[in-house]
């Protein structure tokens, strides 16, 4: 179903086309590769390798790969277009870690367009690379969605545009996709899960469009065969699956909903898809990450304890050092003190000892030669003897 | 007995019949047969038992609702049935594993599978050892283990692969490629090539065994068996038109899938080689390669450990066997 909007015809034709940026997420043999190359009606993605599960470490780790290409619409617009594969999602047998990987991803390119904005000279040249919707494939396992599934939907819903398809839908009966459409849906609502619900605005939108989103809506999730192979039908020669069975063609509506997605995509809601992330999910990320860092700016105290401590610490070492040098005076002193206790001492025995030999002077001769300088520390007067003249020419001034 | 000691008869004796008194007495005594189905959520898992046995024995066991809470660990589930054909009557017992690989982190997620197929060997060897035993014992070791591939189209996957390991050692493995009529003839051809090639390179060895003292048909036989292996099934309960004739079938958009029909997918081959030709050898295989292994190390490990403990002096038959029971018991719990 091809609608028209007004608002391309506005919109100035640009020469290297609108930028669009669209990620493929789902595990691996559902069918991303086949879709993308179906949707840019070239094999823009080669079938890589089948890689070994031995040779790559346990864990195959998500790895986001860009692919570009330049398509032209029916109506001649322009579209410059970037595919972003997510390989290896869900490969692993532990998986916890891919939502993270894919997360920074998407919320990495909004960190850069907000820093790009805060910069007072501004790159001119500055590429944005917000990524506009993420198509994810579902398993049709007949029984709703899985907790991975759940688990990504709901991490990124609010960062991206989420365009849940059913993946392999050639081989369900029309039955079973009911089902299964009924299943996801329920899922969906029962756990809130974020997908694009195609809103609109009665007084923005036109009548085209209201009516192109409730038809959207009702398909929802989109059931897409994916073909890069030509079979010919009744004389033409067209997109299709060939099985034994029979034919599934790729743009019969009645087959599937590829045509009606590629509309979705690239005309109809190609305007809407990038202004929900410009000025909707970009803007409640900026809102977050600004109040998370004005909280961080606020609270300055948590700078000034940590000066505190630093000041005291600084104290207390010094303190230490000024303890230790007293303690080192103290001992000194305790040390000159005991000397010159011991010098008094000294000093004291001696005069008494000089006292001692002053009285034994009095007897002659054998007293001077017996007796040993104790008598010099102190003057002692010296009884009138003949040798006492030697003893006390002996005396030499005490200290 | 060398060719040399086989005597020529004179007249008819009529020890021939021994085949036909055997027979008598075995369909009186009736089959048993244990399957297990291992795969994702959503395979189609129950709809090809259903398909193989002609009859609705199994349910499926996913979410069919939004109040059912998603499983978190995988679970076992076991359902018996007695189908009947030609006097025959085969006793089965299904065995689901609801749960296995939907997780997000699904570290693990093989371990009650094994300790189940385990449990199982131990519980026979026990029943075994037991001073009065009964005639037969009621067999419910696991005969055959189908396992459902997801029908990527690339490769096998690290967690296909582990567990595909761990399975085989343990019991008759036949991978099966679930719901194959997402895949062209092209895409299956590749994904067949490379499915075998992971599986050589990695070692996994799947029934059919060529044991030794086959002969060249039976080998021959096995060959062939090994060149289709994995099986790309299509599995449907629901009857249509094809040609004028009812068949079971899935109706698409644009085509009708026809079960039976060998050029749309390899149903065919998987009922003739597990229920008509290879039944009773998977059922034998079980009993002599699975059941064995188990009990040689089971037995060796109990020899072990009671010589290195104190005999006991009198009545050290009893005695050996109830520590034997005990033994098995026990390790059976904590083997896993």
């Amino acid at each position: 179903m091809h609608t028209a909007t007004r608002s391309r015809t506005i919109r100035k034709a640009t020469k290297k086309g609108i930028p669009f940026i669209l990620m493929v997420v789902g595990t691996s043999g559902l069918g991303r590769t086949a879709f993308v190359n179906t949707l840019c009606e070239r094999p823009l993605i080669q079938r890589r390798d089948n890689f070994d599960p031995a040779d790559t470490a346990a864990t195959p780790n998500v790895e986001i790969v860009p692919y570009h290409a330049d398509l032209e619409m029916e109506d001649k617009t322009k579209i410059s277009l970037t595919v972003l594969d997510a390989l290896n999602f869900g490969e692993a047998i532990n998986n916890e870690n891919n939502f993270e990987i894919i997360q920074n991803y998407i919320e990495t390119q909004f960190d850069n367009v907000l820093e790009e904005e805060s910069r007072i000279k501004r790159n001119a040249r500055f590429q944005d690379n917000r990524v506009h919707a993420l198509i994810y494939f579902i398993a049709p396992t007949g029984h709703g969605l899985r907790e991975l599934d759940i688990e990504l939907m709901r991490r990124l819903g609010p960062c991206v545009n989420i365009l849940p398809v059913i993946a392999l839908a050639d081989s369900l009966t029309p039955d079973e996709l009911e089902l299964n459409k009924k299943l996801i849906n329920e899922d969906i609502e029962r756990y809130q899960i974020p997908v694009y619900q195609f809103p609109v605005n009665a007084e923005e939108h036109d009548d085209n469009l209201i009516q192109a989103s409730d038809y959207l809506r009702s398909l929802m999730p989109f059931a897409v065969v994916s073909s890069d192979q030509l079979a010919e039908i009744n004389g033409q020669v067209r997109r299709a699956r060939v099985y034994p069975w029979g034919i599934a063609e790729v743009d019969n509506p009645e087959h599937s909903d590829f045509q009606a997605l590629r509309s979705a995509l690239f005309q109809s809601h190609l305007d809407e898809l990038r202004e929900m992330t410009t000025d909707v999910l970009y803007e409640n990320y900026r809102t977050k990450k600004l109040s998370q860092s004005q909280l961080v700016l606020n609270a300055s105290s948590p700078i000034v304890p940590n000066v505190q401590t630093d000041i005291l610490r600084e104290e207390e070492r010094l303190r230490a050092i000024e303890m230790s040098v007293q303690k080192e005076i103290e001992e000194k002193r305790r040390q000159l003190l005991a000397r010159e206790e011991a010098l008094h001492a000294l000093e004291q025995k001696l005069a008494a000892a000089n006292l001692n030999a002053g009285v034994n002077d009095s007897q002659p001769n054998t007293i001077t030669t017996s007796i040993p300088t104790p008598t010099l520390m102190t003057p002692t007067i010296v009884m009138k003897d003949v040798s006492a003249p030697i003893a006390a020419s002996n005396i030499p001034q005490g200290a | 007995m060398s060719a040399n000691d086989t005597v020529q008869l004179n007249g008819y004796v009529g020890f021939d019949t021994i085949t036909s008194q055997i027979n008598r007495k075995l369909i009186l005594r009736g089959f048993q047969f244990n399957v297990m189905v291992v795969g994702p959520s959503g395979t189609g898992k129950s709809t090809l038992i259903n398909t193989l046995f002609s009859t609705h024995i199994m349910n499926s066991s996913g979410r069919d609702n939004i109040d059912e809470p998603i499983r978190q660990t995988t679970e076992i589930s076991v359902i018996s049935k007695v189908i009947q054909e030609n006097k025959v009557q085969l006793r089965l017992n299904l065995i689901d594993t609801p749960g296995y690989c939907d997780q997000i982190n699904n570290d693990k997620c093989w371990e009650p599978i094994i300790k189940y197929i385990r449990d199982q060997h131990a519980l026979y060897l026990r029943r075994e050892l037991t001073a009065h035993r009964e005639k037969n014992i009621p067999d419910t070791r696991v005969h055959c283990c189908l396992f459902f591939i997801r029908p990527t189209g690339h490769n096998l996957r690290p967690i296909d692969i582990s567990v595909l390991k761990r399975l085989s050692e343990v019991v008759n493995v036949v991978p099966v490629i679930a719901k194959s009529d997402s895949l062209t003839i092209d895409e299956r051809l590749a994904f067949k090539q490379q499915i075998r090639e992971d599986i050589a390179k990695h070692g996994i060895h799947l029934y059919p065994y060529d044991l030794e003292d086959m002969d060249e048909s039976e080998r021959s036989l096995n060959a062939a068996v090994r060149n289709i292996i994995p099986f790309a099934v299509v599995g449907s309960e629901k009857t249509v038109m094809v040609n004028g004739k009812p068949t079971r079938g899935r109706q698409n958009r644009w085509g009708i899938v026809d079960v039976e029909n060998e050029n749309h997918c390899e149903f065919v081959y998987l009922r003739n080689f597990l229920i008509r030709t290879h039944l009773q050898d998977l059922i034998e295989m079980t009993a002599c390669v699975h059941y064995e292994r188990f009990r040689t190390k089971q037995l060796l490990a109990l020899k072990e450990q009671s010589s290195s403990q104190v005999p006991s002096t009198a009545g050290t038959n009893t005695n050996t066997l109830t520590l034997a029971q005990k033994e098995v018991t026990k390790q059976a719990q904590t083997a896993a």
